[in-house]
Parts: structure tokens; sequence; C-alpha cells
């Protein structure tokens, strides 16, 4: 082993790990343990994977993922805050023969957008919904969102979420899985090597439904927002599990085969 | 000669949309709009060009899917009154911040507020200086007859897509509800998808091939030097706008002393007013802006000196009288400038302008 040089052991035969290549090398702006990269990575390889990398539209939202379309290489659209559902309506409904999907956070979809997520599901459209549910506004510093713990500090509820203040965290993924345009409705998290295997297999189940013209898929990614949450990558991973579990309980809410009727003729 | 119909206002615009060969209409009902939307459902055009119509939840969302639309290149509009327009203040800058082509119809009605569901004019400011955040214009063309709310949808796609900017026909629920002998345009197949690309290819999020970078459709740019640079690249493209697409009419303006000014719905009434002043031999013009923005100052710099006064007839408190004034002061002239408006739904009366001409003169 003594004089191996590097490209001794960067050998074809010894990988072990390889990027997709829909991923674009790029200085990274999410903070080193948040959750948006790992979603971003299994999205892009998900795209790859089914081929279907000139057909696929990305929304992204206002949150920390505004600048999705930095990271795939593929044809992106940037939506108002909360409005990326009512966007791919327009991209998807005028090409059907495309595959779109939004990616939004917990503000973005279950608060400012929540009308918006609603409806598009209602009607199901034919999009996959990735939402990011880190319990908090990562991007303007840490604020309360609709999906925030009881009881957990953020900087607009210092003293931790007051129920007669704010109400209860928002449960978007169980109304949603009760709104018959939806066929898939999932919960998912990323911060095992087991789950992020997990989550993949559910946001490419997604995609597959989509390419199916099935109606909307919904997958949840609940995640960390390490920076919003004060706390360090691993702990911020074991307070999700410890905490945001009992809330926001992984798994599937519904997997349904059934073929949205098609507009028109 | 096109088919001769009689038709109201807001039938025309649906029916002009499917001819000049739209992708997509997004709406939410409001009177005195809703004609709109009412005639492209029964005329189901998905059926028969392909063109989409669906009614969204809201008027934001409705912006929202136009702007995904137009991102993709395609031909999509929304009509609205006030109320709604307002709600999509937002989604109109970030179409204009993005440079995406659309057309947005404002049947205006009388507010502030709820207001009322009578024809007004009360949202020129929002029309011609914004609207939503930021520096951008919207193409504005104010029809003043169902001839015009056809011909204008065309019009306004063309110029839209020309300059990849949002264009406005800003009309009022008069002309919406009116009904009048149209004749309507052949019809114009929608672009194919080859004809999308060579319209729109460089730019559209239309799938990202292996022959070419990935399209990114935003209006954000965190870095300000570069953000500015995107405002003055805008603001060429509205000095251009500015010195190709004025478009007026000026009517009995060789010998007049007096110049109305005045579009759409009050235009008509102010044609009538010139036939009631002259027989009383007071000298009226009358100059009808076509296009709202950008605004024909031109013509009114060159009345200015030659001409006693100008009044700005509008169906608001003086809105448009402002780019008047701006016109003549430009034009180095101190010609007295003045409003007469009737608002909240209120039209003013052919007499009623005559009064005014002759007490403010
Ligand atoms: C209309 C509007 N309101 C408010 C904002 C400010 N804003 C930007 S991001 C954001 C919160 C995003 O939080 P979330 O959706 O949870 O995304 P995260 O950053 O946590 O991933 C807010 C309120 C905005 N850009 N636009
Ligand atoms: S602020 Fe939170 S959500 Fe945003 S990048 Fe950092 S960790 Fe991720
Ligand atoms: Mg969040």
């Amino acid at each position: 082993m003594k004089n191996m040089d590097i490209k001794d052991i960067i050998k074809p035969e010894n990988l072990v790990y390889d990027k997709s290549e829909l991923q674009i090398d790029t200085i990274m702006h999410y903070c080193p343990g948040c959750s948006h990269g790992v979603v971003h990575k299994l999205i892009a390889e998900i795209i790859e994977e089914l081929g279907i990398q000139e057909d696929t539209i990305g929304v992204s939202p206002v949150g920390c993922a505004v600048f999705a379309y930095n990271y795939i290489d593929i044809d992106w659209q940037q939506a108002a805050h909360g409005r990326a559902p009512a966007v791919a309506t327009g991209i998807a409904r005028t090409n059907p023969d495309k595959i779109v999907f939004t990616y939004q956070g917990d503000g973005d979809l279950a608060s400012i957008g929540a009308g918006e997520i609603l409806h598009a599901c209602n009607r199901g459209e034919n999009i996959v919904v990735i939402f990011i549910n880190n319990a908090i506004y990562g991007m303007t510093g840490g604020q309360m969102a609709p999906t925030t713990l009881i009881g957990q500090p953020t900087s607009t509820s210092p003293l931790g979420r007051d129920v007669a203040l704010n109400g209860y965290p928002m449960k978007m993924t169980e109304i949603i899985a009760t709104l018959p345009g939806t066929c898939y409705v999932t919960r998912q998290s990323v911060h095992t090597a087991a789950t992020v295997r997990k989550c993949k297999k559910a946001i490419k189940k997604a995609f597959q439904n989509v390419m199916a013209k099935k109606g909307t898929s919904f997958v949840e990614v609940v995640s960390t927002c390490n920076s919003g949450w004060k706390m360090t990558p691993v702990g911020a991973n074991t307070w999700m599990e410890e905490n945001m579990f009992a809330e926001y309980v992984p798994g599937d809410l519904k997997d349904n085969d059934i073929q949205k009727p098609a507009i028109g003729n | 000669m096109g088919e001769l119909r009689l038709m109201k206002g807001n039938e025309v615009l649906a029916e002009a949309a499917i001819r000049c060969g739209c992708d997509a209409y997004f709406g939410y009902p409001i009177t005195p709009q809703s004609e709109v939307m009412e005639t492209l459902m029964e005329q189901r055009p998905w059926d028969t060009t392909g063109m989409v119509v669906l009614q969204a939840e809201s008027e934001v969302a409705s912006i929202n899917m136009v702007y995904g639309a137009a991102a993709a290149g395609k031909k999509a509009m929304t009509s609205s009154s006030s109320p709604g327009i307002s709600l999509m203040a937002e989604g109109i800058s970030y179409i204009a911040g993005a440079e995406l082509p659309c057309l947005i119809v404002n049947v205006q009605r009388g507010g502030p507020g709820l207001g009322t569901i009578q024809p007004s004019q009360a949202d020129y400011f929002q029309a011609v200086k914004g609207g939503g955040h930021g520096d951008y214009r919207l193409i504005t063309l104010a029809p003043a007859s169902v001839q015009e709310m056809h011909d204008f949808v065309k019009l306004a796609f063309d110029l839209a897509f020309k300059y990849r900017n949002p264009a406005m026909i800003l009309t009022d629920g008069a002309l919406g509800q009116m009904m009048e002998k149209v004749e309507l345009a052949d019809y114009t197949p929608r672009r194919t998808k080859e004809e999308i690309l060579d319209q729109c290819g460089s730019w559209a999020t239309t799938g990202k091939t292996s022959g070419r970078e990935k399209h990114v459709i935003t209006s954000l740019e965190m870095d300000s030097h570069k953000m500015e640079q995107n405002n003055l690249r805008f603001q060429e493209k509205f000095k251009e706008i500015e010195a190709t697409e004025v478009r007026y009419e000026a009517i009995r303006c060789e010998d007049a002393e007096l110049i109305l000014v005045a579009f759409g719905t009050s235009s008509r009434i102010c044609q009538k007013a010139i036939e009631l002043a002259r027989e009383k031999g007071i000298k009226v013009g009358l100059i009808r802006p076509i296009t709202l923005y950008p605004f024909p100052s031109a013509i009114i710099a060159e009345l200015a000196p030659k001409v006693k006064g100008f009044l700005s007839v509008e169906m608001s408190a003086g809105q448009m009288v402002e780019d008047v004034k701006l016109a003549v002061y430009e034009a180095r002239c101190t010609t007295p400038v003045k409003h007469f408006g009737r608002m909240g739904g209120i039209l003013p009366s052919p007499n009623e302008v005559v009064d005014a001409l002759e007490t403010k003169f």
C-alpha cells in the first residue's frame, strides 16, 4: 500500500459509488447536513435511471430549494412562493407528454401555498410533488411553519410553538391522502442509508406513476434543517427521529392503481 | 370578408382566442367577465383546436398556470376583473421578470375594494404603471369596440411574443357586456411542436435535449450587479416598445381648439360629446390612445402648442390625465390639462363632457 497513488485507487473496478450524470458540479449552497441535497441526488438518479431527462420539467419553490435548478441538469421553472402546483398545472396541461414535478418546502406548500396544492391534488394533476417538511422556514432564518411541532422553539416562537397562539402542526400529507385525485401519497425520510434507499423507491414510483398518467403522486420527506433548528447534523437527525416521527409517521398513506379519466375527446 | 356575428365583448374575447391559435386559458369567475370562460367551456376548444381551458381555484392560481404554460412557449391567457387582477399582481411581476409572453385581460369594474360590478377605468395606474412590484411594464391595449376586443387578442399575443413581455387588454364591463357586430378572423391553427421550438426553442422549457444547455425560467438573480444588468436590458426593451408600438386614433383634431383624451368606453362617449360641442361652436377633437402603454405622448406633444387645452375624460378620479400632463410638460408647453370623470361604475354622459369643456376652459 505504501506508494500507492490516488490513480491506483480510482479505477473502474474499485468504484463503489458514482454520482448521476444529471448532478451538476457546482458550489453547493445548502448547509452541510441538510436533507435537501440528499433528495436532489435521488431525483437526479431517478430521472437518469428512467431515461426521462429530455421530458422532465422541474418547478422549484421559494425556500432554500429555490436554487434546485442549479443542481439537476434538466429544464426548470422557478415558481412564486407556494404557487409551484399551479405553475406545474400550467406546464402539465399544455404539455401532457412532459413529466412535471414540483419540489416544495413546508412553508411553501403547507402555509402560503396550501390552496394551490390542495386543488392541484384534487384535480389529480399528472405531476409529482416532493414535499420537504423540515418543520421550519429554513431560508428566511428559522421562523415557525404550520408544521412546527408543539413546543418547538423557532425565531417567531422563541418559547416554543404555543397551541393557544398558533394552533397545531398541520399534517398536509394526511389531508392530501383524502383527495381522490392523488394516486400515491407517502411519507419518507433520508436520515439513514436504509431510509435513503426506501425514499428513492418511493420517489421513483411517483415518477413512474406520472409516466403512466395516473394523477398526482405526493412524497413527503420528513427532513432536517440543522441550521434552523440550531443543532449539529447528527443532533438534528436524532431530534427528528425522536420528535418529528411521532407527529409525522413515516410510511405509505395511499397507493392506488386507479387511472384518472383523460381530458376531452 | 370574415364571418359576421352579433356578439358580446366577453364572448368575442373567447372566440378570438380560439381563432388566433391560443394554447391555453386559465381563469376564475368574476363579474363582469365570466362569459369569457363560459363561452370557452361551451365551445370546448380542446376537442377542436386542442386549446386547454381550465377553471382555476383562484386568480392567484390562474396567473401562475399562465406562467407555467408561457414558460413552455405556449400562447397562454387569463381574464378577470379588477379585484382578481389585484390578486394576480405577484404573478404578473414574475412573468415580466422572467420575460415571458402572455395575455391578461382586465374587464374593469368600479373599486376600490369589492366596489361594484359596473364598468370603470380606475385600474389605469395598475395596468400602465406597474400593479406588481419592480420595474416592469405591461404592453397595454385599450379596445373601444367589440371588434377591437376581437382584434386585440391576436395583436396582444403578437406583441407579447415579439418582446417576450406580458400584454394586457384593459377594457371594462360596458364593452364586455355590450353586443355589437363583429367580423371574426379565420381560424389560425395552433403552432405545432416544431413551430414552437422554432419560435421559442432558445429559451422555453421544452425539455433539455442533449444538444443544448438546460433552460431555467426564473426572475431570481442574487448578484445585484447582474440584477441591475437584467433591469437595464428590460429598460432597453421598454424603450424599443415606446419607440415602435404606439397606437392611437385622432378624431377631428385638424381644426380643434380643445382636445379630449379618452380611451375605451369613455372615448365613445367623447365622440358624441364632440358632435354636441361642435353644434355649439366649440371646436373639439379627440385623441384616443389605443396603446395605453406605450402612451401616445408624441401626438399630444405635437398638439400642445396648437390648442387651448386638453380634457382627459376617464371613468376614474383622474389617472391617465397624469400622462397627458407629462406629455405636455415634455413638450415644454403650458397648455392647460384638465380632467373630467365619473367613478364607482357611473358612465359620464356626453352632455356632462360638454359642460366640463365649457366650465373648465
Ligand atoms: C410572497 C412571499 N412571501 C414571503 C417570502 C419570503 N420567504 C422566502 S422563503 C420563505 C420560507 C420558506 O420556507 P420553506 O417553504 O419551509 O422552505 P425551506 O427553506 O425550509 O426549505 C419565505 C417566507 C417570499 N419570497 N415571497
Ligand atoms: S437553512 Fe435549513 S433547509 Fe436551508 S439549507 Fe440550511 S439546513 Fe437546509
Ligand atoms: Mg421548511
